[in-house]
């Protein structure tokens, strides 16, 4: 099935649990469930939920981080679990590096900005000699905007701004010539003023150097702006998926619905609450079946109680997990219930 | 435009960090008012100031920061010379603080309603039936069953905590609320459930808010007038409407310029280059001028003053001769 694909990356029913307290212990946090993924060549998906909802576990599965408890991953129709020795892990973890959150503790004090970058040469590209890999690192330095890279190298972690060392730890990434970043919320510890650099630096090393990004954000704006593709993911699950525009323009899961009207945006009219902003956080441990999102949900109905909803394709290559949720009318038909408040 | 007297009023504070490579103006000569339950938001980037601005309002500055100069007139008396015995006094009862992080603002070892009573107790003596009546008044407001009175702090989520925060702010009825990114550590969903109840707060009790934050489009529906902050200075204060739809500022239009947006077509955004600048050596004649896309040989030499305009106040040579 997936030999022939034409995605990079693809992830079939991911999921990992967390066992939670002693060994008699019988709750196990579902941190991720039954996630089906998959990201094109020189694609940018964007995953986004709440605090919690399983973004980064996500991530740390794909960067082999964690064994996932069920589900495969496949990169480039291999699947990981068959990789056996060192220096197939080693490839693979030169072609999905990741970029972490906190430029601040991503980056070892003591040691010169250069160190990373050099290493990740050393060890993804050993054919290269001590001068050539230098130079390596000095176009690295420059493709990310850190100009003129022969001065920036030299730096220590202190001297550079957020947004700069965040840089470095992209110069990271692409020292292993990779072909999909796992970027996670790379640019949230960053000011405002300056977030949007690195936005645009990722769609420019998606253009020149063909790389994919998986871009895990809480921030829907941002996802908007870079990405293609839109994966919600609400307590652990995939809640909906599809093209960045068709989802905000018609978003067919209630989650989203709420997400997107929760956006403070200064450019709309402001709007009235609903009952599901009261904001109830989602039971990850020991869930059950049922839809997760029925207790904050207005339109629930007694089927979202029992079973739980998978993704169902609702429009052209857009689809959600609800059972409410239909195909052809823009939006969740309003029950009854709602319509007569 | 304001008509009774102020229940804040700032003239030229300003708040040094003495280091050991000197000293570091962090709030430079910052003049503000605040009209009787008015809600005035204050948005910079991070180190430009503002949450050192209000620690200075609220008298909680500790070494090695401290009031250099300036006055903070707060129900007519100066806050700056007033002592720790008769800040006491008005502390909690007359104006509250709320924190940006409740996980560590509260008390993990004492219940909700412990913490409250134990804030009570220190300002007001009052039986105890009253306490524990004013106490679930207090939670009711803030939209928590009074139950978790009895909770410890990690028993309930980051926003019921935040709430419960607000809660303890409230318990006095206080004239100003001074709150510094009370909504960081939630997500989207629940940040403007707190926004909306905030404001129906406000409303309802009629205090005045200082709210600081580093993202604009929140306080955007939210606040009455908007400061803007850049190095330690004022560089923009307006009604908030004004300053959303003609931002005069550059770096008020590059933070405009900054934020994409969910709806709308989707435009090249680009930020504002560089980063913001070292305060421990502030750039000559206006702060911004390294960064500014409109910058004039006069910004290199010359600090402009914060220019009055009918609408608004900007510190930009730019509208030099209310331009």
């Amino acid at each position: 099935m997936a030999a022939e694909t034409p995605f990079l990356l693809e992830t079939a029913g991911l999921t990992k649990h967390f066992r939670l307290g002693g060994i008699l212990s019988n709750r196990v946090l579902h941190a991720v469930d039954d996630v089906d993924l998959a990201i094109g060549e020189q694609e940018i998906v964007a995953l986004v939920g709440e605090s919690g909802s399983g973004k980064s576990t996500i991530a740390r599965l794909i960067a082999r981080v964690y064994r996932p408890t069920g589900g495969e991953i496949y990169f480039r129709g291999r699947a990981l679990s068959q990789m056996r020795n060192r220096s197939e892990v080693l490839e693979y973890r030169g072609r999905v590096p990741m970029v972490f959150q906190d430029p601040y503790g991503s980056l070892s004090p003591v040691f010169r900005v250069s160190h990373g970058v050099l290493r990740a040469l050393r060890l993804h590209r050993p054919s290269l000699g001590k001068s050539a890999r230098e130079q390596a690192a000095v176009q690295l330095f420059e493709s990310v905007g850190l100009a003129p890279g022969t001065e920036f190298l030299g730096k220590y972690p202190y001297e550079l701004s957020g947004g700069q060392r965040q840089r470095v730890g992209f110069a990271q990434a692409l020292a292993c010539s990779p072909e999909l970043i796992l970027a996670d919320e790379p640019v949230s510890m960053l000011d405002v003023s300056v977030r949007i650099g690195l936005l645009n630096l990722m769609a420019t090393l998606r253009r020149e150097l063909r790389v994919s990004f998986l871009y895990i954000t809480h921030d829907i704006a941002s996802a908007r702006y870079v990405a293609d593709r839109l994966v919600v993911m609400y307590a652990g699950q995939v809640a909906e998926s599809g093209p960045v525009e068709d989802v905000l323009a018609h978003p067919k899961h209630p989650y989203t619905q709420l997400l997107l009207s929760a956006v403070p945006d200064p450019r709309a009219p402001i709007s009235l609450p609903t009952s599901s902003e009261v904001a109830e956080p989602p039971r990850v441990i020991n869930p059950g079946e049922g839809c997760r999102f029925r207790a904050r949900c207005p339109y629930a109905v007694a089927e979202c109680h029992v079973v739980t909803p998978r993704l169902r394709l609702l429009r052209p290559v857009h689809s959600a997990a609800c059972h409410v949720a239909t195909s052809d009318l823009d939006d969740v038909p309003v029950p009854e219930r709602v319509a007569n408040l | 435009m304001i008509a009774t007297a102020p229940v804040l009023d700032i003239r030229d504070l300003c708040v040094d960090y003495v280091t050991a490579r000197g000293a570091v103006r962090a709030v430079d000569n910052v003049s503000l008012e605040l009209a009787k339950g008015e809600f005035l938001g204050i948005v910079g980037e991070s180190g430009c100031g503002k949450s050192t601005l209000l620690f200075a309002i609220a008298r909680l500055l500790s070494p090695p920061a401290e009031i250099a100069s300036g006055s903070v007139r707060f129900k007519g008396r100066d806050m700056v010379t007033l002592g720790e015995k008769e800040l006491r006094h008005i502390r909690w009862r007359d104006y509250a603080v709320v924190m940006q992080s409740a996980m560590n603002a509260l008390n993990p070892v004492m219940t909700i309603g412990a913490q409250l009573k134990d804030a009570i107790e220190a300002h007001e003596r009052m039986p105890t039936a009253r306490m524990r009546e004013r106490c679930q008044e207090v939670m009711r407001l803030v939209g928590i069953d009074p139950e978790h009175l009895g909770s410890y702090p990690h028993q309930l989520s980051g926003g019921m905590r935040q709430r419960a925060m607000i809660a303890m702010a409230l318990v006095f009825t206080p004239e100003l609320v001074i709150m510094d990114e009370p909504t960081s550590a939630l997500d989207v969903v629940a940040q403007r459930s707190l926004m909306l109840q905030i404001k129906n707060l406000q409303r309802r009790i009629g205090f005045a808010a200082v709210f600081v934050t580093h993202d604009m489009s929140l306080v955007s529906h939210f606040s009455d007038r908007l400061a803007v902050m850049y190095a330690g200075q004022v560089v923009e204060i307006g009604a908030t409407r004004v300053v959303f739809e003609d931002p005069k500022h550059p770096y008020t239009k590059g933070l405009m310029q900054s934020f994409p947006s969910i709806s709308g077509p989707k435009l090249h955004l680009v930020g504002i280059a560089g980063s913001p600048p070292d305060l421990l050596r502030p750039p000559s004649g206006c702060r911004f001028h390294p960064r500014c896309p409109s910058v004039m040989p006069q910004c290199h030499t010359e600090e402009p003053p914060l220019y009055v305009r009918p609408n608004d106040l900007v510190k930009c040579h730019l509208y030099a001769d209310g331009r």
